[in-house]
């Protein structure tokens, strides 16, 4: 049976991770290698770095960044944010990364999908997505960092993400994000229970109990946190730990 | 000096990262001479077995490949694990190098997605030099859809994906782990260095 994972995100501009509290007052964390060296030695199943500079030279840093990182860290990587094209994707897997996330770019042309999952296979093609509830008691898919609301439904779109052939699907509730107040557990089941594919749980984590109550309560193969971790709150061993306390089986470290 | 074999099948630089992270003296290389001058050869893999079998047919190292495995430990990584058996049959039946008995078929397990993504468990069977030291509790990770399909005494450890699945494979001189060791913590990295030590 597959162990849940913990993923770390960790938010790279120009070089430095950064963590921004709903998008306000963006504070520097560190530096990008040294901090996925860190997580890998805490257990890390899995390492995401999301470029959010959007600028030609930022890409350039990017690559650098997961290229020293292929270098010291073993454990897979994911590498997501402005990546568009085939050659982006080609780039970023020479770079030394295992896995790309797109996002924005999927919903914008989701021939994207099938094109990198033809390519490269479906292993390294990742989903991301932002949703929200809508007040049609479904959920709409938005893009642009959440900001742009693309009426499309939740339900149609993982289905679709699926039979382009995605290896993954990344969610991250616009709801639940930055509250703190724990996983979205009802649109993580309403996506569990449309895809086969593996789903990763993304936004409102802020405590260690909301990591087992993702695992108990949904299927989602993955939780992926971003500031409990980069300020230190807790660890992933502690993570770890405690959901193994919870029976819930999770590579030792 | 460990020689990996450059046919043009993917993730060589993650397995040089590894070695080179362990300080293990290593090559990338399709020529035949570095593959006889090295102590141990590494046959990685990434993509489909046909297209595989076919590029490292087109390096024409397949029998200083044959030849080199008489004499030195070979270890062969996902696909280059399941190209040392007899036969694959992805997209038909194509011919592997035939250095363990058995075939490659695609996996079925029920209720399960395929390919199997992830960490998995490694259930220890028969005593290898290859697993020496790792803990009962060792995970590794997995990126495949096809398995090897052999008899137990060649199986150094399965896997459970809906039903045991074969995950490290020896016979002689020859190695393969069907997960990705380079990609595999604390773990994998373990596994490369014992390898390089025998």
């Amino acid at each position: 049976m597959l162990a849940k994972r913990i993923i770390p995100c960790l938010d790279v501009r120009n070089g430095k991770v950064v963590k921004g509290v709903n998008f306000e007052g963006v504070k520097d964390v560190g530096d990008p290698v040294e901090l996925a060296i860190q997580y890998n030695k805490q257990g890390a199943d899995e390492i995401v770095f999301y470029d959010i500079t959007a600028s030609h030279e930022g890409r350039g840093v990017m690559l650098d960044v997961v290229r020293e990182t292929a270098k010291q860290v073993f454990v897979p990587l994911c590498v997501g944010g402005g990546i568009a094209t085939i050659e982006d994707f080609r780039d970023t897997l020479r770079a030394g990364a295992d896995k790309v996330s797109i996002n924005s770019q999927a919903v914008k042309n989701p021939k994207l999908i099938s094109d990198a999952a033809e390519v490269f296979g479906s292993q390294c093609v990742v989903i991301g997505i932002d949703a929200k509830r809508n007040d049609k008691g479904g959920y709409s898919v938005f893009i642009n960092g959440g900001r742009l609301d693309m009426n499309l439904d939740l339900g149609d779109w993982v289905k679709e993400i699926e039979e382009r052939g995605a290896g993954e699907i990344c969610l991250n509730s616009i709801d639940t994000d930055g509250v703190r107040g724990g996983f979205d557990i009802e649109m993580l089941n309403f996506v569990c229970s449309r895809v086969k594919i593996p789903v990763i749980a993304s936004g409102g984590c802020g405590a260690i109990n909301h990591f087992s109550e993702v695992f108990e309560q949904t299927a989602s193969s993955a939780a992926l946190a971003a500031s409990l971790f980069h300020f230190g709150e807790l660890t992933v061993g502690e993570v770890k730990e405690y959901l193994k306390g919870k029976n819930i089986a999770v590579r030792g470290v | 000096m460990i020689a990996i074999i450059d046919y043009g099948a993917g993730n060589l630089f993650s397995v040089q990262n590894a070695l080179n992270y362990l300080e293990i003296p290593n090559i990338v290389t399709k020529n035949a001479e570095d593959l006889r001058k090295a102590d141990k050869l590494i046959l990685p893999g990434v993509g489909a077995f046909p297209d595989a079998m076919r590029m490292l047919s087109e390096t024409g190292l397949i029998e200083v490949i044959k030849e080199e495995v008489q004499k030195k430990p070979l270890l062969g990584i996902c696909l280059g694990m399941q190209m040392l058996f007899e036969k694959g049959y992805e997209f038909g039946e194509t011919e592997g190098l035939g250095f363990i008995k058995g075939t490659v078929e695609l996996m079925t397990p029920p209720g399960l997605v395929i390919p199997q993504i992830g960490w998995n468990k490694l259930e220890m069977n028969e005593d290898c030099k290859i697993l020496e030291g790792l803990s009962d509790d060792s995970y590794v990770y997995f990126v495949h859809s096809y398995a090897a399909v052999c008899d137990s005494k060649n199986v150094a450890a399965y896997t459970d994906y809906g039903g045991k699945v074969p995950a490290c494979v020896f016979s002689g001189n020859v190695y393969g782990c069907q997960f990705h060791p380079e990609k595999s913590g604390e773990t994998g990295l373990r596994i490369l260095k014992n390898f390089a030590e025998m």
